[in-house]
């Protein structure tokens, strides 16, 4: 198994693996992920974010690699060298790409659905400036209906492409892409047509920013004051596993279950995500888990849920 | 008179016609490659010769050759790269338009070398005029036996075709063309794998230049080692430059690699020297991508020896003090010519271009194009030319192909050796559209950069 060096913590890791898998797995000081999603096929490259600078290539060939790599597509080598928090280098780079990112977004969070669990957000925490540079008139589009239940909201776009991904890997025809090029791409559906799939909804959970929202949720809350919820249901179309965000007894959406990293667990099809927002419908199985540095985990919205209570109960079902 | 191994035959009356190509020696290398010569000595001459690719990078075509992967059982590829659409290069135009069968002839040669039974030539759709004298071309090559099946009794079999890109720059890096013949968006893939293993189908492919696969054609008649004799250290043979700005005699000129520059523009053979007895400015000699060097840099190097028309004698001094020999796009800009504007124009032309796929380059080319109008147009500041700098310092290699460098080079190059136009555009904004915009002298000093 090859051995990586990742800002001085050594991991064996299986063949195959990427920089940014191999951080994941060490658990700290790992690259951010804008456009890169483990369950979608030949996704990552795009956005830049997760840059590392490899000082020694391997064992074999020790040599640095003459640029920053995009660590979510570079694969680990025996003895690789990668410095990532402890590179001014990478460090520089980064706030330049998050600048870039931020070049054209419109910084409308006080009205986003997305806000306190945009990863843009946590990346311009992280390494923006406090003020934009950019002093000129940003993009803009009209937003789009796709469908009855999604928004496109371009302006917020940050072109990552994982929601095509979403339409080509898991839906059955392929209905959107990005049409123009340069500055002037956008995420389209070719005329505005309906993306109408079973599972067109998972765009909305892969799409890191606000461009994508669920319109059955659009201004009925911040997530910030909802509670997470984690529950199951018996579902001929997919898994069933999903997160029910309640705001006192009522679900105001239903999404799949994050992991660590913010990426779905599973999949979930529309008829979980739509069609079934009673606690009825579901099997509840208590509280997600939300990272410690997330806003959502400031709620201190009181909890009154009297679902909660059949939580022992359900222990058996879930095994079964 | 310098010999021309590619445009011997250019001047000649109806050479676009197989039977006068012939009739001058055309094809002759055919009978000589595919009967007498294996694949694997084809590309022992290509290395020999010392040819480097000719679109742009510079890397040795012979030992990308033998990159490609052979050990599977799937088809390899050869493909063409005609997009040409580097602004200041129109080389491949005039070979492609004067002697379409020399290319062909290349082709068939390299193909064989590769083993590639289909290959393409992928020409930029504004060459629609180029693509149609091709195709009758390879119409005739059909009927002469030269394409198809058992080409000369051979046992080799090509089909070649002809494909018309959309109008996109960047469908000329070399991944966005495979996905573009695909019949995809042309985004540049994620490399590795490179095309030598997996690039069309997921095939192993070669991507070379028009000039590269022509220049094939005379290292096969004459031997690789023939080749390799005319030049100067590792740039050998000769190289087609597309000259075009200000002087005498702008056009297409293949000249032996190692003259000097100052000769190059100089000599009446070539450019003919700078028109209206103006000075030369500045140059830039390998395609808008290449840093632009002042006067004083262009002809000498930093010992102090004539700067030379190779690889390394361009670079020579990196990007401080040299610049690259690139895809031999010669611009030559004369005292009148304001370097911002310049600068601007390139930096639209990247702008527009920008495939959009990574962020540093969608967003970045757009924001250097504003920050350099407002400057070119009277209304930047001091703050604003540093901030350029940042933006193009932010995109260089952090990008997923060299478009992003490619925007951020002549930027930056601009910078560090005419921030005094710079600062004049900021100083006088009401004197930045004056028609000849001539320099005060106080601030014709040179500014050493603060980064
Ligand atoms: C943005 C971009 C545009 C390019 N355009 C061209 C082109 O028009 N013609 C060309 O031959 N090579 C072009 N190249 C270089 C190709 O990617 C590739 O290196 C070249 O075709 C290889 O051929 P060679 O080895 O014979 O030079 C371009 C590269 C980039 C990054
Ligand atoms: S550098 Fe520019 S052209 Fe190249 S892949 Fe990135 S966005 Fe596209
Ligand atoms: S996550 Fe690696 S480039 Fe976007």
């Amino acid at each position: 198994m090859p051995k990586v060096t990742i800002d001085d913590i050594s991991l064996e890791v299986p063949l195959g693996t990427t920089i940014l898998q191999a951080a994941r797995m060490i658990g700290q000081n790992v690259p951010p992920a804008m456009c890169y999603y483990s369950k979608l096929e030949g996704s990552g490259g795009k956005c830049r974010t997760c840059l590392v600078q490899v000082v020694a290539g391997s064992y074999k060939d020790p040599r640095p690699m003459p640029k920053l790599v995009a660590s979510c597509r570079t694969t680990v080598m025996d003895g690789m060298e990668v410095r990532n928090t402890t590179s001014s280098e990478v460090q520089e780079a980064r706030k330049g790409v998050t600048e870039f990112l931020l070049a054209n977004h419109p910084l409308d969070c006080p009205v986003c659905d997305q806000a306190g669990e945009c990863k843009l957000q946590d990346l311009s925490y992280e390494h923006g400036l406090s003020k934009s540079r950019y002093e000129f008139k940003r993009r803009e589009f009209d937003r789009i209906d796709i469908g009855d239940k999604i928004q496109l909201h371009m302006n917020r776009c940050i072109l990552c492409y994982r929601c095509t991904q979403v339409a080509e890997q898991l839906t059955p025809e392929r209905v959107h892409g990005v049409l123009h090029r340069g500055e002037h791409s956008e995420i389209s559906t070719m005329i505005e047509k309906a993306i109408d799939n079973d599972f067109s909804g998972n765009m909305i959970d892969v799409c890191p920013v606000g461009a994508l929202t669920d319109k059955t949720f659009r201004f009925k809350s911040r997530v910030w004051f909802t509670k997470p919820v984690f529950a199951h249901r018996n579902c001929p179309g997919c898994e069933g596993k999903v997160t029910l965000w309640y705001q006192g007894s009522e679900v105001l959406r239903v999404t799949s279950r994050k992991d660590k990293w913010g990426e779905a667990e599973s999949f979930i099809c529309n008829s979980c995500r739509f069609d079934h927002k009673k606690t009825e419908d579901w099997v509840i199985e208590g509280p997600a888990k939300i990272d410690s540095h997330s806003v959502i985990s400031q709620n201190h919205m009181k909890f009154e849920l009297p679902v909660i209570q059949p939580l022992l109960t359900t222990e058996n079902e879930q095994t079964a | 008179m310098a010999r021309k191994l590619l445009l011997e035959l250019a001047d000649i009356p109806q050479i676009q016609n197989i039977d006068t190509y012939i009739s001058h020696g055309g094809y002759r290398s055919l009978e000589k490659a595919l009967k007498k010569m294996t694949p694997d000595e084809i590309t022992e001459e290509v290395k020999k010769s010392g040819l480097r690719g000719r679109g742009g990078a510079g890397f040795s075509t012979g030992l990308k050759w033998s990159f490609l992967d052979k050990s599977t059982d799937k088809p390899r590829y050869l493909l063409c790269n005609a997009d040409e659409s580097e602004p200041g290069t129109f080389k491949d135009r005039y070979l492609m338009e004067k002697l379409p069968h020399l290319l062909i002839e290349g082709m068939i040669l390299s193909s064989y070398a590769l083993g590639s039974n289909t290959s393409y030539i992928y020409i930029r759709g504004e060459y629609m005029f180029v693509l149609r004298k091709l195709e009758k071309a390879i119409q005739e090559a059909y009927s002469k036996g030269f394409l198809g099946k058992n080409i000369l009794n051979s046992g080799f079999d090509l089909d070649l075709y002809v494909h018309p890109g959309a109008g996109a720059y960047i469908c000329g890096e070399e991944t966005a063309l495979i996905e573009s013949l695909e019949g995809k968006r042309g985004n540049p893939r994620i490399k590795p794998p490179f095309p030598a293993v997996s690039g069309l189908w997921g095939c192993p492919t070669i991507v070379n230049n028009v000039e590269s696969i022509a220049a094939v054609v005379p290292i096969i008649n004459d031997g690789g080692d023939e080749y390799a004799k005319i030049g100067l250290g590792k740039s050998t043979g000769t190289k087609l430059i597309s000259a075009s700005g200000n002087i005498q005699k702008p056009g297409v000129y293949e000249i032996d690699m190692g003259i000097t520059v100052e000769e190059f523009i100089y000599s009446d053979e070539y450019c003919g020297g700078m028109k209206d007895g103006l000075e030369l400015k500045a140059c830039v000699p390998g395609g808008s991508s290449v840093p632009i060097l002042p006067r004083h840099l262009l002809f000498r190097e930093s010992n102090g020896d004539s700067r030379r028309m190779t690889y390394e004698s361009l670079s020579e001094g990196g990007f401080t003090s040299g610049s690259m020999l690139g895809s031999g796009g010669f611009i030559v800009y004369d005292e009148k010519q304001c370097i911002v504007r310049n600068t601007w124009n390139f930096a639209r032309f990247y702008h527009h271009e920008s495939c959009g796929q990574c962020s540093p380059c969608r967003e970045g080319t757009g924001w250097m194009e504003r920050i350099l109008h407002n400057i070119e147009n009277g209304r930047g500041t001091e703050d604003d030319i540093q901030l350029l700098w940042q933006v193009q310092k932010n995109i260089e290699g952090n990008t997923i192909c060299p478009l992003g460098d490619a925007a951020a080079w002549p930027v930056a190059a601009a910078i560090r050796h005419f921030r005094h136009e710079f600062e004049y555009h900021v100083k006088y904004p009401e004197r930045v559209f004056d028609a000849d915009h001539t320099y005060q002298p106080e601030i014709q000093q040179t500014y050493s950069l603060t980064t």
